[in-house]
């Protein structure tokens, strides 16, 4: 796994962004990029060259969800692996989000460790 | 509400009573007096209808007005409630100060992670030496060197840990908003209640009043809660009561990913 690859943090609160940033940091994860919605992040996807994704559901503007299938549905993007990030948490939510393409499912609260798990799983998953 | 229900309930004792003697009266052919009898019918339902409909409006004014007041009552006396008169400042208040304790939390841990970081790594570094030290590979002038550092590393470990503990207590004192958005909390719930018992009362006259009108409301056995999937609600509360289906922990979320492939 590639410690300088560039990682988009999206959620509409900034605390939460602070944490999954600091907690990257701790991983040694240091290029990481904040957006506030699925709509701010869309035009940071499409010109930064962006390595991986990770997004909280519930947002006004663009959910994370809508993001999730806007990226796959993009022939540029629809390879990014995205880890979702969210309080969402009825099964259907975790289906439906799974059918679209999700990378990973992580439910608030979470922990350091259940986010290192993740994203370790996501990368060796893809580099198999 | 009991006296709103024993009107209701006079109102039909008064209607099975006239409408005996109203029956005897048209028996009797006395049109007049039967005409009159049911003017009287007709003015107690009225006068009892509208009476209860109005103490009831009244009483759900007087729930929001008071609500207000108290807001505005707890302006005068703390000036952190000075724009909260109403439900929604009270919780935009809330975001703010869980807001603010988490800034202020994550700045203390930002600025203890890398006090502790260098107080290991100098440590590292000096157990290392120490150990050159213990096994005799030490010149003289590098033992002087490492006599100095320890004694920095002494000083410079005092003073942070100072600082740590300084950190810690802020840590711990931006917790503080628990008790207060718990209270401001309380005090919405408390006028939610209010409301909500005096939109009860409200519907229960209504079907007291449908009840005696005939009046068959429409929709009545559409009660469904429809939940849309795609639409995000953010954590789940009561959920075996409305009957959706969630994940308690993050195991069950993986257990769930791996059934479907994962």
């Amino acid at each position: 796994m590639n410690k300088d690859m560039k990682i988009l943090i999206v959620d509409d609160f900034a605390t939460m962004r602070r944490i999954i940033k600091n907690l990257l940091r701790d991983l040694g994860f240091n290029n990481t990029y904040e957006a506030d919605d699925g709509l701010t992040a869309i035009p940071m996807l499409n010109t930064g060259n962006y390595d991986f994704l990770v997004t909280d559901w519930n947002m006004p503007g663009m959910t994370g969800f809508d993001l999730l299938k806007h990226v796959r549905a993009d022939p540029d993007l629809k390879n990014l692996p995205i880890l979702m990030v969210t309080a969402e948490s009825k099964r259907e939510q975790i289906v439906a989000a799974a059918q679209a393409g999700v990378n990973g499912y992580i439910v608030k609260p979470f922990t350091a460790a259940v986010l290192k798990e993740k994203i370790e799983k996501i990368f060796e998953r893809i580099q198999k | 509400m009991s006296d709103q229900s024993e009107q209701l309930e006079d109102f039909e004792v008064l209607l099975r009573d006239l409408t005996d003697e109203l029956v005897k009266e048209i028996e009797r052919g006395a049109l007049a007096d039967a005409v009159n009898l049911l003017q009287t019918i007709n003015d107690a339902r009225n006068k009892d209808l509208y009476q209860q409909v109005g103490q009831l409006t009244r009483a759900l004014h007087d729930a929001i007005r008071d609500f207000q007041l108290e807001g505005r009552a707890a302006a005068n006396q703390k000036g952190a409630f000075s724009e909260m008169a109403d439900a929604t400042d009270r919780l935009n208040y809330i975001i703010n100060l869980t807001h603010n304790a988490a800034n202020r939390t994550l700045d203390k841990v930002e600025e203890c992670e890398p006090i502790a970081r260098n107080l290991g790594k100098e440590a590292a570094l000096l157990r290392n030496e120490w150990g050159r030290l213990i096994r005799r590979e030490m010149k003289p002038q590098e033992f002087r060197d490492l006599y100095r550092r320890i004694d920095l590393f002494l000083i410079e470990t005092e003073l942070q840990t100072g600082v740590l503990g300084g950190n810690f207590s802020e840590i711990t004192l931006a917790q503080d908003y628990q008790d207060l958005t718990g209270q401001v909390v309380k005090k919405v719930i408390t006028l939610v209640h209010d409301v909500e018992d005096r939109l009860v009362d409200l519907v229960r006259m209504a079907s007291k009043v449908d009840r005696i009108t005939g009046i068959q409301p429409m929709n009545a056995n559409k009660k469904t809660e429809v939940i849309d999937k795609q639409i995000p609600e953010g954590p789940v509360v009561n959920a075996e009561k409305r009957g959706i289906e969630i994940v308690s922990s993050q195991d069950d979320v993986d257990d769930l990913l791996s059934s479907l492939g994962f």
